[in-house]
């Protein structure tokens, strides 16, 4: 098999079934009632949690692309952070149904009054953005350039993400900090990845 | 674990959770019975709202921070609390500063069980069938003076029996307080049991406070000291984050905590909230004691 064969073939199913593992276990924890005694919030730390591990993940493909030189594992790039908005989407959709009762009111007065909350909006907002103008019609629509510009607004949308986990703590932050560290090492990694810029970039592959 | 019981308390007033039911059946009965006699409909519902919550979730899902922050870590790590023998020391302005022993503290009193909703501020909410001694009971044996105008509470120091004091996350000792006529309040207790049984070391053995219409934090648990004041003490939460936390931390709907509204509140177990009564549901009992203060500056 070619890269790209093996790309298609082998990464991309393993990834659909690890990125649709974590939506399974809920599913099956919500239905057999295994989750914790408070459910709702259980289900939303559990959604947020998965949403932001999924974020770095696709923060690290191209990092990982130059390090490795496999330049075809852009082609996966998409579909990961594709996963990531999706579950910061059902993140959002647990809070807005069980904890608004789909009262947008409510949402537009916790946004402006919240800070944790409208941090974590923003981030979902960024996400959206990025997921509608994810497609390759998109970034031929958009130019190149433009659309890079675009989805550099994904390390913002991280940042902002673990500033939302941070504020959502009572007083133990030991678990967002220690997010906040691997966002740093991937930040990290990426800029003397950058620096070095060993690896010739491929046709079509566009560094982000 | 069985503890030894005082004297005074003889087996057959010790509940168990089957008797406790088959009591509780039989009173909503009763109540519904007696509700539609006397086309009182509203009887018969309060006596369902007041349904506990079950042994188990009332064990496991705690927050007690000097066994680790998780919810669930409470009842996995507690096992290392030693709760006889147990001491409390008792001082400030009282007649006889002392130390007890705690079956002497209670010795000659009749523990009394109350089923009291329980409102944690992070917005979530049980019913628990507590047993426990009126604090004012105690309180009237001490004898306080009359600078005794708060009464501190103190959870034991020990990072031996409570590994999760090796962590700074609180200021330990934890510690609260209430205004004296709170304390005096018959709604307080000094709780040592939970559906007629020793109270688990997860919940705050051997004894906790109980302030049904406050705050969960307010329930100071595994107790070692009470202190006569003429001061407000500084709670241990208001000292943490006092945007976030006061002192009174009485229920208020009306009052929201900076982060999240406390209009409502979500039963243990439940997928939707509910709406959260004013003083947790005991203001004809206590609103009195706050009348005329500002509750929003006062949370």
């Amino acid at each position: 098999m070619t890269e790209a064969q093996v790309i298609r073939r082998v990464v991309k199913p393993i990834l659909w079934v690890a990125g649709l593992a974590p939506l399974a276990w809920q599913v099956y924890a919500f239905l057999t009632g295994h989750l914790e005694a408070e459910p709702v919030k259980g289900m939303e730390h559990f959604t947020g949690r998965t949403a932001i591990i999924i974020l770095f993940m696709a923060l690290s493909v191209t990092p990982l692309r130059r390090l490795t030189g496999i330049g075809g594992l852009v082609k996966v790039r998409r579909l990961i952070g594709l996963f990531a908005f999706f579950y910061a989407l059902i993140h959002f959709s647990i809070f807005l149904v069980f904890d608004l009762e789909l009262s947008f009111g409510t949402l537009a007065g916790e946004i402006v009054k919240r800070p944790w909350i409208t941090v974590g909006f923003s981030a979902l907002f960024i996400l959206l953005i990025l997921a509608v103008t994810s497609p390759q019609a998109m970034v031929r629509r958009l130019g190149g350039k433009r659309w890079q510009a675009i989805h550099r607004l994904v390390y913002l949308a991280a940042i902002l993400g673990i500033v939302h986990f941070l504020w959502s703590q009572k007083k133990d932050i030991r678990l967002p900090l220690m997010y906040a560290a691997v966002l740093g090492a991937i930040f990290a990694v990426r800029i003397a990845v950058a620096r070095r810029a060993t690896v010739p970039r491929t046709r079509g592959a566009r560094a982000g | 674990m069985l503890i030894r019981r005082s004297p005074d308390i003889p087996a057959s007033d010790i509940t168990d959770e089957r008797l406790f039911w088959s009591r509780r059946e039989w009173l909503a009965a009763a109540g519904m019975g007696l509700a539609g006699a006397m086309a009182f409909p509203r009887l018969g519902r309060a006596q369902e709202a007041l349904k506990p919550d079950s042994w188990d979730v009332i064990t496991s899902y705690n927050n007690f921070y000097e066994f680790g922050t998780g919810k669930d870590e409470p009842k996995e790590n507690a096992h290392t609390l030693k709760p006889r023998p147990w001491s409390i020391a008792v001082e400030g302005d009282i007649k006889k500063p002392a130390t007890y022993a705690i079956d002497d503290l209670f010795k000659g009193m009749k523990p009394e069980e109350r089923v009291y909703r329980h409102r944690c501020v992070e917005a979530w909410s049980m019913v628990a069938p507590w047993l426990g001694y009126p604090l004012r009971d105690v309180i009237k044996r001490l004898e306080p003076g009359t600078r005794a105008k708060y009464v501190e509470f103190v959870t034991l120091l020990d990072p031996v029996q409570m590994p999760g004091q090796r962590r700074d996350v609180l200021d330990w000792p934890y510690v609260e307080g209430l205004r004296m006529d709170e304390a005096m309040h018959p709604l307080t207790l000094l709780t040592v049991g939970i559906y007629g049984k020793p109270i688990p070391n997860q919940n705050g053995a051997p004894v906790r406070l109980t302030v049904p219409w406050k705050y969960g934090f307010k329930s100071i648990k595994s107790i070692v000291k009470i202190r006569f004041v003429e001061k407000q003490p500084l709670n241990t939460w208001q000292l943490a984050a006092p945007n976030e936390y006061g002192f009174y931390a009485n229920v208020n709907p009306n009052v929201d905590h900076p982060r999240w509204s406390q209009a409502k509140e979500r039963p243990l177990g439940q997928l939707f909230k509910k709406p959260t009564l004013m003083f947790n549901g005991y203001a004809d009992q206590v609103a009195s004691m706050y009348s005329g203060m500002d509750l929003r500056a006062n949370f």
